[in-house]
């Protein structure tokens, strides 16, 4: 991201070419088999319509969300295994914050529940870089606190989302084609692409791609991480009111299965757990992907309950094949 | 600094089991004064009982923190090999613990492949096979089983039977595989081989070592051992359900990593897992007794492992 733009305008259109395909070609797949997995789709619901896409789009805003918040943190080097935990306190604290209230509040409550949360993330970074433990240890500790307060602020599945907050996600304002849950992912890149643009954005990079070189041009490796985690926070928070949204349910526990499949997506969608690599346009597909398997398998009339198993092993197929091409470039 | 306290950090260093048996002690005598009369040898035993499956399964965590990975699917492992364990037992009690060892061996050799083989992240790896693994266990539960499995006597048993009154049976299987980790890291060219992998890989590699044998037998037994836990597990609470162990990930790294194995690997030791895992029963004990709800609970047991972590890390100057 750090090329200049006059530096490859110079080289030959193959090479840029080349470079293109390297750098984006993991993307370009992730899309390809999105639309691959579409086309099964159609051709195994022939009337898949509107009503069908929106669904979809329902159930990818979440995981989307969360995929972008576990995404940043893992460019920075790092990775958090309490994006679910965040996902949840934010759905309960919106709930509370939310229920019997009309849309303008609901809109503005929700929009403290996601300082919270960001501060919430923010803290996740802040004891990472100050105790020197190794973050895995201290997001997974973080992970039962945040699900701890979840439970304390609602003790059990409660529904009350009001109808109008509700609607930000289910209706489709413009056309049936473009349903809000789609509109709302455009969350992502307003808040991801002048952030990556920036220095703070680039020095993230930097600090996940090698944490000396970074030191020695004088990033600030401390404040950079933190910031990565209060990105992680944010993007956790929209996860967690996109769960509100969809289901108009404030819950506990509905963060719980959003962590791992937020890595999934995450590495199906071609960053590097190294730290360093890729973007947010891969793993947000990925989502797509991930929440596509099930409904496909709906429509095959395949029991549902295969979906986690097929997850799983696309994501072992899909690593392995990943793994083996740095195995034969090194050979 | 004095010369005689930079002696005691150097002692401290070294001996850092110390630090954490001392913490032990501290927890115990904690509980004694919150409610007197409480530790007693019925306390013990129970807290052995529990410690047990917990350090079976951080023995695993253990072997594969070393050789600097991470294994998040042991819980699921356990969780099948239980299930699968009792649900297999109306044919046969030998077969039922057969398969689910089995089940732990299989997981494990396919982590082994991916990490050893293919050099796939263990983080990735591993949790893309407990997302298998539990899929799977949904699958064939739903499909397969029509009765509710039971968990056979001799399990039970082995899981919360006492000998003389107050000596947990398991405690016998932990202690012999205890005995054989210890010595085995320490005194066999494998176990050596472990920290040698651990500490680097590249080197090892230049030296002669088939380092991908290594990770290839090490995530097999992790997986092995964790069926194991999940055996003993089942055991101790007497049944077997499809979530049973899910709550000892957390809990199987944390032990590892307040006994003192770097998560970066290539340094470490089985018996400060088993003072971790003794110390992390012993504080849910202490959260019971204080007797808050379980979200106070879990939102304190989360804190204290940060703390017990940052004070661990400041003390012996690890990063």
């Amino acid at each position: 991201m750090a090329t200049s733009v006059a530096g490859q305008a110079s080289r030959p259109d193959g090479i840029r070419l080349g470079r293109a395909v390297r750098r984006f070609g993991w993307t370009i797949a992730v899309y390809v088999l999105f639309a691959i997995l579409m086309v099964i789709t159609v051709i195994v619901k022939p009337d898949y319509g509107p009503f069908e896409w929106n669904t979809l789009t329902l159930a990818a805003l979440p995981l989307a969300f969360a995929a972008a918040a576990q995404t940043v943190v893992v460019l920075s080097g790092g990775i958090d295994l309490s994006v679910g935990p965040l996902m949840a306190l934010a759905n309960v604290l919106a709930l509370r914050a939310t229920v019997g209230h009309d849309l303008k509040y609901s809109v503005g409550a929700s929009m403290l529940v996601l300082l919270a949360v960001t501060l919430a993330g923010a803290l996740n970074g802040a004891v990472i870089v100050v105790t020197r433990v190794p973050d895995i240890v201290i997001t997974l500790a973080t992970s039962f606190i945040w699900a701890g307060l979840a439970l304390l602020i609602l003790a059990k599945p409660t529904p009350g989302v009001p109808l109008d907050f509700q609607n930000l996600a289910q209706g489709s304002t413009f056309t049936p084609w473009i349903p809000n849950a789609l509109l709302l992912l455009l969350v992502i890149p307003l808040v991801w692409i002048p952030l990556r643009r920036s220095r703070a954005g680039l020095a993230i990079y930097a600090v996940g791609s090698d944490r000396n070189a970074a030191f020695r041009s004088g990033v600030n490796l401390g404040l950079s991480r933190v910031l990565a985690y209060a990105v992680c926070g944010f993007f956790a928070g929209c996860g967690g009111l996109a769960v509100s949204m969809t289901t108009g349910v404030g819950s506990p526990l509905s963060g719980t299965l959003y962590t791992l499949s937020a890595v999934s997506a995450l590495v199906l969608g071609g960053v590097s757990l190294a730290g360093g690599r890729g973007g947010l346009l891969g793993p947000v597909a990925a989502a797509y992907i991930l929440s596509l398997i099930p409904a496909v398998l709906i429509y095959l009339g395949i029991d549902p309950n295969y979906g986690q198993m097929i997850q799983g092993v696309l994501i072992v197929l899909v690593v392995m094949i990943g793994g083996l091409g740095a195995v034969l470039r090194r050979a | 600094m004095s010369t005689r306290a930079v002696t005691m950090v150097r002692l401290v260093q070294q001996r850092s089991i110390l630090v954490l048996i001392a913490l032990l002690v501290a927890l115990a005598v904690l509980i004694e004064v919150i409610r007197p009369g409480a530790v007693n040898a019925y306390w013990v035993s129970n807290i052995l009982e529990f410690a047990a499956p917990l350090g079976i399964l951080a023995a695993g965590q253990t072997l594969v923190v070393i050789t600097g990975g991470i294994d998040l699917s042991v819980a699921n492992v356990a969780t099948a090999a239980a299930y699968i364990m009792a649900s297999q037992t109306p044919y046969g009690v030998t077969r039922g613990i057969v398969a689910g060892l089995l089940v732990g061996v299989v997981v494990g050799l396919f982590n082994g492949v991916g990490v050893a083989i293919f050099r796939v992240q263990p983080l990735i790896m591993t949790l893309a096979m407990g997302l298998v693994v539990s899929g799977s266990l949904n699958v064939y539960s739903q499909a397969f089983i029509r009765s509710v499995p039971s968990v056979p006597a001799v399990i039970h048993t082995l899981g919360s039977g006492t000998v003389l009154g107050y000596v947990p049976v398991s405690l016998f299987l932990w202690a012999l595989l205890a005995a054989v980790l210890i010595v085995g890291l320490r005194g066999t060219g494998f176990g050596r081989l472990l920290y040698a992998v651990g500490d680097n890989l590249q080197a090892t590699r230049l030296a002669g070592v088939r380092g991908w044998q290594v990770l290839l037998a090490n995530y097999t037994i992790c997986g092995l051992l964790s069926a194991v836990a999940g055996i003993v597990l089942a055991g101790t609470v007497n049944a077997a359900d499809l979530s049973l162990a899910n709550v000892l990930l957390l809990p199987s790294v944390a032990a590892v990593v307040i006994g003192g194995t770097s998560i970066f690997g290539g340094s470490g030791s089985y018996s400060g897992t088993i003072v971790g895992a003794l110390i992390l029963t012993v504080l849910n004990s202490v959260l019971t007794l204080l007797d808050v709800n379980d979200a106070v609970k879990q939102v304190l047991y989360g804190a204290i492992i940060v703390v017990l972590a940052a004070a661990y890390t400041r003390v012996l100057g690890r990063d």
